[in-house]
């Protein structure tokens, strides 16, 4: 590269690209300036001074968090008195901060005790009345103790500049300074739990976390959040089978820095009274607790009976089950129990898009695209994670987003160009951005929804006619949406019933439900079906069957799940929770209860299995394995698009509600925002 | 929210000296006169203000907290600031501060009961060499002495 | 408007129209050479009239001392973006009370010397900020502007001659921080009063991220008298690399208080003897802090100096804003150190720690020992303490309160042991720290 600059850090010969900040140059060749104020990705501030080092002809100490490198730059981190300034900064910073280690929950994983531990000022000189002011509560979710604060203004920062929330700014001045909320004494915004994460210190707490636990009592287990199809990576912190808290802080996922209050905050429900820890049979028109062996023996029983005498069966899949499961439960409909009645509920086409597209984007291309369209969807709301790394692109690359909504978005804070349409008229709305859209290098199209069969066959055209390279992501609702299209809980072409043909059928003798809840907004026809459901908690659907089985959350399996931009990801089981299963076990104890086999109901002999039969999932093994995602390819030949085409349907979830899970989670529930009136 | 039409007129002007689309630019001085008016800046000032300028509470307050003549109460009719800052101090500031603060019977940032008069020991007004200096609401005051503090507070009353 | 006698050894040049009846308005400016800097600029090229400004050897009246004419010149010509004058009249300095004046007797002096500065560099529209105190200058100024709009001195088509310039005023509210030009851009934006990172400076990036002049409201002032008579004329009225006069606050223990215009390295002595006519009630001169309480503080025996940037620089101190204070043999260093770190103290805007946690600790140490819970080892840490903050917070506030504390204990060592066996008190003794 032509414009590399050279330097010296501590002596070692440095090359750099010109623009770099010495504090980064610094990190590339292993030499680590302390900051609390700098950090990758957000504005800088220099607030903090401990990254002062000392500059070759430089007549003082200069931040490096600032201070660009140049050409023959000679910068040393090592001598005396950038040792010294960094024990003066440290000896200035606890002058006021309350030393309340003990019984703070940041104790242990607290930046600023490493940097007590690392660069002294383990004695103060200071004798003086320490500045004291009351802990606040911003909300149910954000606690703020000011005197722990060192003001490096982060969380302001990655409110104001990673969200566009804007919630939380700085008030007073000098020694008084402090972090200040939108509401006067509260907080209203995303409740994301981001300036939770991001502070160094035990300024902010989350109000689920705090003084449950000291940090190195728990087991931490990466997972892939269960509720939205974003797939952001969550690490939940473990201790005695009870998750206490979730953080993305080894930021290995997908989602980086980011997860919102749901990845965050929301895995509560794991834990709620509700969950079902026994199966249930209805015994004289009561649902009673019985023993797995006797629910199993009820449902292979009555499977076997209605397959036997060529009854007509009906099994709706899940939103949030892995792909072992669902593949699992296809083909133990479409082999053992022959049928080609399976469906699951539908939030998005992207069947369609499938079937007229190969160029599909991923997570990192939002974030490196050179512009971006939002076609029918709340990102903000709904898709968090796609608004957050079409905002970062926007803050890092200045990458243009088109929006062509209904309504405000967040988006609008930002956006290159904008079309408002009434529902419906989406497509209009990206005609009249033709122009703009046509001078930009390239595309990434994203579209709920509204873009269903027809008009999602447009859309592609229209991607088509613009001369530029396209990518699609079809926007869907839940945790593993894509998995379960991709996986084949779609009705068999030609024949198969949909979700609410199965409804309506009057003749249905058995209607299976894994993790779905169709009877919440619907009715079933048939009144002597038989039913059966595997669940987390009594659903409106539930209370309907004649057999519950207690299934086991995300939280408490292993397996893998695809994200909406097709990203397949491993779930790593975290706890156990008494009483319940795996859904995939539950579907090996029914075959071997019906003494049929359908091979080994492990996760990783299915997927196997997946990779080899199921197209465009033939996934490089290391990347899942070690935690990573690999995205699955659409297959080669367009997929024949399943049933009808205005099947799908999103639950237009907001931040604080998402399905049957969110109505568990207390967490979700229990701020002010919840569910959505009150703020958007 | 309702400003008279002289205060309209001001903030208009205020809000037109900025380059187009940075009006919020005038902020601070639309707080100061919208508070010479209506006495402190109250939420229903604030959010009057912000709405116009397009920028959420918070960002005013943020200002607001940080400016020392920015204020959410009301002062008293005469807000007194007396500077005890370097220059005063050698010449008596410090003393006429605490004749001030017997005479009215009330302290740094306090209000008489009446809601006449406020005290604030102030910071450099800009008035070294005729020290010491005082301003009264926007009117100073210099070379002072605790007699011509009596004399100036006997005035104001009297003018109420 | 006069608040003190003038002396007989001012050099009156931005001072001239100083009490003349009805000073404020144009028809007096314009009969006393008013705007005839302006006219001359108005033929001339702007590089000439940069030219013309740095060959005055005019240097930043607002304390730093940097050379107007080169801080001209870093605004990038080429620029498509539109330019700035940023007029900075928020006076706070402790000691300094001039531009108030200047504000008050000549304000059309300002303006010209504002549309010279315009010319200079292209730029269409200027902004004096001035402090929130200083209501009635601001009224002032808004009355002086809307007269040279009338009369065809601002607007569309200056004197004819295809200029546009506007000018605003700004208030402040109270913060002497806004007087560090980069925290006085972001309050002139509307924003808390927090100084930027620099680089880009104002020149390239200023108010509104476009090129900008900044200049203390006595720089600006300076120029009609340049353009008029000649950067070498403003030149030889001072020393070398020190042009011209400046205005001189004389205050604190002093017979004759006030603000007088004298040439640039004018001698310390002579003016507090012979401008200022000697310590009050026939006291002995103990110190004198030379340009504002940022400045370290000279002892009498040190005051024999002549009055410019570089030579009071090299007294290792600073020229400052002007601001001369003295003080008599019976001042007490420690009271004064304890009010200086008061104020920065509470000025201070609290972005950085050193800045923000250093004038919290000294000013607390301070008031304790003041109020006679002092120890020896406190006069040890007080020095130490601001040599912590020296050079390493993040604008030159933290200087500005670390300078001074430091010269105290080095000058003063011995009164702050003395003080340690005296009975404290005095009116300095709160330890109360507002929010």
């Amino acid at each position: 590269m032509a414009d590399l600059v050279r330097l010296t850090i501590d002596g070692k010969p440095v090359e750099a690209p010109a623009g770099t900040l010495v504090i980064e140059a610094a990190r590339c060749i292993g030499v680590e300036i302390p900051a609390f104020c700098y950090y990758p990705g957000l504005s800088l501030q220099a607030a903090c001074r401990m990254c002062l080092v000392e500059v070759e002809r430089a007549p003082k100490l200069l931040a490096s968090c600032t201070l660009p490198v140049a050409e023959n730059m000679v910068v040393r981190t090592d001598t005396p008195a950038v040792k010294q300034a960094r024990r003066s900064m440290i000896e200035f910073l606890l002058t006021n901060h309350p030393l309340d280690c003990p019984v703070c929950d940041k104790g242990g994983e607290c930046e600023l005790q490493d940097m007590v531990f690392r660069y002294g000022a383990g004695e103060s000189r200071f004798s003086e009345v320490k500045q004291h002011v009351e802990e606040k509560r911003f909300s149910p979710i954000v606690f703020f103790d000011a005197p722990r604060c060192v003001l490096c203004y982060r969380c302001v920062r990655i409110c104001n500049e990673g969200l566009g929330v804007r919630a939380l700014g700085i008030v007073n001045r000098g020694v008084a300074s402090e972090i200040g909320p939108n509401r006067g004494d509260r907080l209203e915004c995303d409740e994301c739990g981001a300036c939770i994460d991001i502070c160094p210190v035990g300024a902010l707490t989350s109000g689920i976390y705090r003084y449950q636990t000291r940090p190195w009592e728990m087991q931490h287990v990466g997972t892939i959040c269960t509720f939205c199809a974003n797939g952001c990576k969550t690490t939940l912190g473990v201790r005695n089978h009870r998750i206490i808290r979730g953080n993305n802080r080894d930021r290995s996922g997908i989602n980086g820095e980011f997860l919102c209050i749901k990845g965050r905050y929301a895995f509560d429900f794991v834990h709620s009274e509700e969950r079902l820890q026994t199966p249930l049979l209805r015994v004289n028109g009561e649902l009673q607790p019985v023993s797995w062996s006797r629910a199993l023996a009820a449902v292979a029983e009555k499977f076997t009976e209605v397959k036997a005498r060529g009854g007509k069966f009906g099994v709706i899949g899940s939103n949030h089950t892995t792909n072992e499961e669902n593949y699992f439960l296809q083909k133990f409909a479409r082999q053992a129990l022959g049928t080609g009645n399976i469906d699951h509920q539908r939030t998005g086409d992207v069947a369609t898009l499938l079937g007229c597209t190969r160029s599909l984007a991923t997570v990192a291309d939002l974030y490196s695209t050179k512009a971006a369209l939002v076609v029918g969807s709340d990102l903000a709301q709904q898709h968090p994670l796609y608004a957050f790394q079409l905002r970062a692109n926007w803050r890092h690359h200045q990458a243009r987003v088109y929006t062509v909504t209904e309504g405000p978005v967040r988006e609008d804070q930002y956006s290159a160009g904008r079309a408002r349409v009434q529902r419906g008229e989406e497509l209009a709305g990206v005609e009249r951005l033709r122009e703009q859209l046509k001078a930009e290098p390239e595309l990434v199209i994203l579209f709920g929804d509204a873009i269903q069969g027809e008009a999602v066959r447009k859309l592609v055209a229209f991607g088509d006619s613009l001369g530029i390279p396209v990518k699609y992501v079809c926007l869907l609702d839940y945790s593993n949406s894509r998995g379960a299209a991709d996986m084949g809980l779609t009705p068999e072409p030609g024949g198969g019933l949909t979700l609410p043909e199965m409804l309506a059928a009057w003749d249905l003798d058995v209607l299976w439900v894994v993790g779905a809840n169709p009877l919440k907004n619907g009715e079933l026809a048939a009144d002597g079906a038989f039913v059966v459901v595997q669940d987390l908690f009594l659903t409106e659907t539930a209370r309907r069957a004649d057999v519950v089985l207690p299934a086991a959350s995300a939280y408490e399996k292993s397996g893998t799940v695809t994200s909406a931009t097709g990203e397949v990801q491993a779930l790593r089981a975290a706890l156990k929770v008494m009483g319940a299963k795996p859904d995939l076990e539950i579907f090996g104890l029914i075959a071997r209860e019906m003494g049929i086999d359908l091979g080994v109901a492990m996760p990783e002999a299915v997927f196997e299995e997946i990779r080899q039969t199921v197209r465009g999932y033939n996934v490089p093994l290391p990347v899942i394995a070690a935690g990573g995602a690999a995205q699955a390819l659409a297959p080669e030949a367009p997929v024949a698009a399943a049933g009808r085409a205005d099947l799908a349907e999103s639950a237009r979830n907001t931040l604080f509600t998402s399905g049957t899970l969110g109505r568990y989670s207390k967490a979700l529930n229990s701020v002010e925002e919840a569910p959505g009136g009150l703020y958007r | 929210m309702t400003f008279s039409p002289e205060l309209e007129t001001r903030l208009e002007t205020l809000m037109r000296s900025c380059p187009p689309g940075r009006e919020a630019s005038a902020l601070i001085p639309m707080l100061l006169y919208a508070q010479d008016e209506t006495g402190a800046l109250t939420s229903e000032v604030v959010e009057e203000v912000a709405r116009r300028l397009g920028i959420t509470p918070l960002q005013a307050d943020e200002v607001i907290s940080y400016y020392s003549m920015l204020r959410r109460r009301p002062a008293g009719r005469h807000h007194l600031q007396i500077c005890t800052n370097v220059s005063c101090m050698l010449r008596g500031g410090q003393e006429l501060y605490g004749h001030a603060c017997k005479r009215l019977g009330i302290r740094n940032h306090e209000v008489t009961a009446d809601g006449e008069f406020s005290l604030e020991e102030a910071e450099c007004l800009g008035a070294c060499s005729w020290a010491p200096a005082m301003l009264v609401n926007y009117d100073y005051h210099q070379d002072m002495t605790p007699e011509k503090l009596d004399r100036l507070i006997d005035s104001l009353e009297k003018k109420h | 408007m006069l608040y003190n006698q003038p002396s007989p050894l001012e050099v009156k040049v931005l001072t001239r129209r100083f009490g003349l009846p009805d000073s404020q308005s144009l028809d007096t400016y314009l009969a006393t050479e008013g705007f005839q800097g302006f006219r001359r600029a108005l033929e001339m090229k702007p590089e000439e009239i940069i030219g013309e400004v740095m060959a005055s050897n005019l240097r930043g009246r607002g304390g730093a001392g940097f050379p107007a004419g080169m801080k001209w010149s870093f605004v990038p010509r080429a620029s498509s973006k539109p330019k700035y004058i940023v007029v900075n009249g928020d006076e706070g300095e402790p000691g300094t009370c001039k531009d108030r004046l200047l504000i008050e007797n000549d304000p059309h002096q300002l303006i010209e010397g504002m549309l010279i500065a315009a010319l200079a560099v292209g730029a269409a529209a200027g902004y004096i900020y001035i402090r929130g105190e200083y209501r009635r200058l601001i009224e002032i100024m808004d009355r002086a502007i809307a007269e040279a709009y009338r009369k065809g001195y601002l607007g569309e088509n200056i004197l004819g001659s295809g200029l546009r310039f506007d000018v605003y005023t700004h208030s402040g509210a109270g913060s002497y921080e806004c007087g560090e030009e980069s925290a006085l851009l972001e309050s002139l934006e509307g924003r808390r009063g927090v100084p930027r990172i620099r680089p880009p400076f104002p020149a390239v990036a200023g108010a509104f991220q476009c090129p900008t002049v900044l200049n203390n409201v006595e720089t600006l002032c300076a120029v009609p008298a340049i353009l008029r008579d000649g950067g070498a004329a403003f030149a030889a009225l001072g020393t070398p690399k020190n042009g011209g006069t400046r205005l001189f606050c004389l205050s604190g223990h002093i017979n004759k208080p006030g603000v007088y215009e004298l040439p640039m390295g004018f001698n310390l002595l002579r003016m507090i003897d012979e401008v200022g006519g000697g310590v009050w009630k026939g006291k002995k001169l103990k110190a004198v802090i030379p340009g504002g309480s940022s400045c370290p503080i000279l002892k009498a025996s040190e005051c024999d100096l002549a009055m410019d940037f570089d030579t009071v620089a090299k007294a290792r101190s600073m020229l400052g804003s002007g601001g001369v204070v003295v003080l008599d043999e019976d001042t007490s260093i420690v009271s004064l150190a304890t009010r200086v770190m008061r104020f920065y103290q509470h000025e201070s805007c609290g972005w950085c720690v050193p800045c923000r946690e250093g004038t919290t600790w000294l000013r607390k140490l301070l008031e304790r020992f003041h109020a006679g819970h002092g120890t020896l080892a406190d006069i040890d840490l007080m020095g130490d303490l601001a040599r912590n903050m020296l050079g390493r917070t993040f604008c030159p506030l933290g200087d500005a309160a670390a300078m001074p504390m430091i010269s105290y204990v080095e000058k003063f060592r011995g009164e702050f042991e003395e003080y340690l066996n005296r009975t404290p008190g005095g009116p300095l003794g709160r330890v109360t720290i507002d929010g």
